[in-house]
């Protein structure tokens, strides 16, 4: 029998290297696996590569494993929020990296790397600072940027839904970066509000197929809140 | 002699916003920026079935919910609240890039800080040195969207022209955008350069040119 499903947040957590690659999913509030966050604070990895949208908001969540000392560098489009303070704190210090990519470039990269694809070619950011460096090329009239897969070692998820075999559904704004970070990591961790005996979710409608996910654990903590 | 401000008459931020809502035809997929842009949606009537789409895999955004129908589960990329309207749909951020990547917007309208006559726009960032820049979705939305239009003041708060020949601050994108929409005039962006296709009310040509960093182009 299949059963993802783990009892506790140690048993979600295990194994977690120093140095591992861990994609953040969520967008604003919505979405963000918190209580995970949580959970890999607590279980003590260090030296870590974070790849989420933001740099965290105020003293929670991303913000404050930044703040213990514990990532050492930071991939992300936006590293504002509407309280960056520990991320601009410790960037001035130099004490994190930041890697700046844009969105788009950022999803597609993490896609890609779920997708056995380990570059590609796109027109985003061609001719601007954030191409400098990079290979380029022309390709039917049109200048591209080769952009490198982002590959995880974990992904963080909420799910709305969840059943054994890790099959899950989002909820609305909630999806964001989830599904593409559970396909690109080697180890997809995911905090979900409902768990549904196996064969209630509607096939048509799995959002991420279960082969993609790991670990599930149970977390109804209920609305997203604040940003 | 030059005009005085008080002989024209610039348009206003929400003038702007309903004439660039007024120039999107019915059936066309639109990305609207964060700050000015998203007044435009204010002025496109629901009965007229123009697609917003927004960066975080939302297509079909609606009107801003009341005080009581605000959706904890639903917000845009300036994580605002929002309403999806009947037909909305949902999809991951990769999708959601596809949909801009791929071409398939008709249309992303952006603020800008700058926007040179060869269609260079740089609204990102203010300087090369910039600490922690923040760009978000602006390049993959100026270099995938059919057409990009800019919204912004036609000069910054200290008077210089933001239409340039040469963009001074870091780019988005290069050659990306097609029309400026500012409280001056409507300008398109073609082979020539500028060209004026509309100017506030009062204002001579003259005055717009003495404003505008790079030179202006009737239509022929």
């Amino acid at each position: 029998m299949i059963n993802k499903i783990v009892q506790t947040m140690a048993d979600a957590m295990a194994g977690i290297k120093d140095g591992s690659i861990v994609l953040i999913g969520g967008f604003g509030a919505v979405g963000q696996p918190n209580q995970l966050i949580d959970g890999l604070i607590e279980q003590g990895a260090k030296d870590l590569v974070a790849v989420a949208n933001n740099a965290g908001v105020g003293h929670v969540g991303l913000a404050r494993l930044m703040e213990l000392g514990r990532v050492r560098k930071i991939i992300c489009s936006f590293p504002r929020s509407s309280d960056p303070v520990v991320f601009e704190t410790l960037y001035k210090a130099g004490k994190i990296e930041l890697e700046i990519t844009p969105q788009g470039t950022l999803a597609e990269r993490m896609r890609a790397a779920g997708a056995g694809v380990p570059a590609f070619f796109t027109a985003t950011a061609y001719g601007t600072q954030l191409a400098r460096g990079k290979e380029t090329r022309e390709i039917d009239g049109r200048m591209y940027v080769l952009e490198s897969a982002i590959k995880g070692d974990v992904a963080l998820v909420e799910a709305w839904q969840a059943d054994r075999w890790g099959n899950l559904t989002y909820k609305l704004s909630g999806r964001n970066f989830n599904p593409i970070m559970a396909m690109a990591s080697d180890l997809a961790i995911v905090q979900t509000q409902h768990v549904v005996e196996l064969g209630t979710l509607d096939p048509d409608n799995i959002h991420t197929p279960g082969i993609f996910v790991d670990r599930v654990i149970h977390i109804p903590y209920g609305d997203p809140k604040g940003f | 002699m030059s005009q005085t401000t008080a002989d024209f008459k610039p348009w206003s931020r929400t003038q702007m916003a309903a004439r660039a809502a007024g120039d999107i035809p019915e059936g066309w997929y639109v990305n609207l920026g964060i700050g000015i842009p998203t007044l435009i949606a204010d002025h496109v009537p629901t009965e007229k079935e123009v697609v917003f789409h927004s960066e975080n895999g939302i297509l079909g955004v609606g009107p801003q919910p009341g005080a009581n129908e605000i959706e904890p589960w639903l917000v845009n990329a300036g994580k605002q609240y929002i309403t999806l309207r009947p037909g909305g749909s949902i999809c991951h951020h990769a999708d959601s890039f596809a949909m801009i990547r791929g071409g398939h917007l008709d249309l992303c309208v952006l603020g800008g800080f700058q926007v040179a006559d060869n269609g260079d726009l740089a609204n990102w960032a203010t300087s090369e040195n910039d600490t922690a820049p923040a760009v978000g979705g602006a390049m993959d939305l100026a270099a995938g969207a059919k057409r990009l239009w800019v919204l912004m003041e036609h000069t910054t708060k200290d008077g210089k022209s933001k239409l340039v020949k040469t963009c001074s601050y870091p780019l988005t994108a290069i050659g990306a955008t097609t029309r400026v929409y500012t409280n001056l005039a409507v300008l398109d962006i073609t082979q020539k350069g500028f060209v004026v296709r509309d100017m506030a009310p009062g204002l001579t040509w003259d005055t717009l040119q003495a404003r505008t960093d790079a030179p202006l182009h009737k239509p022929e």
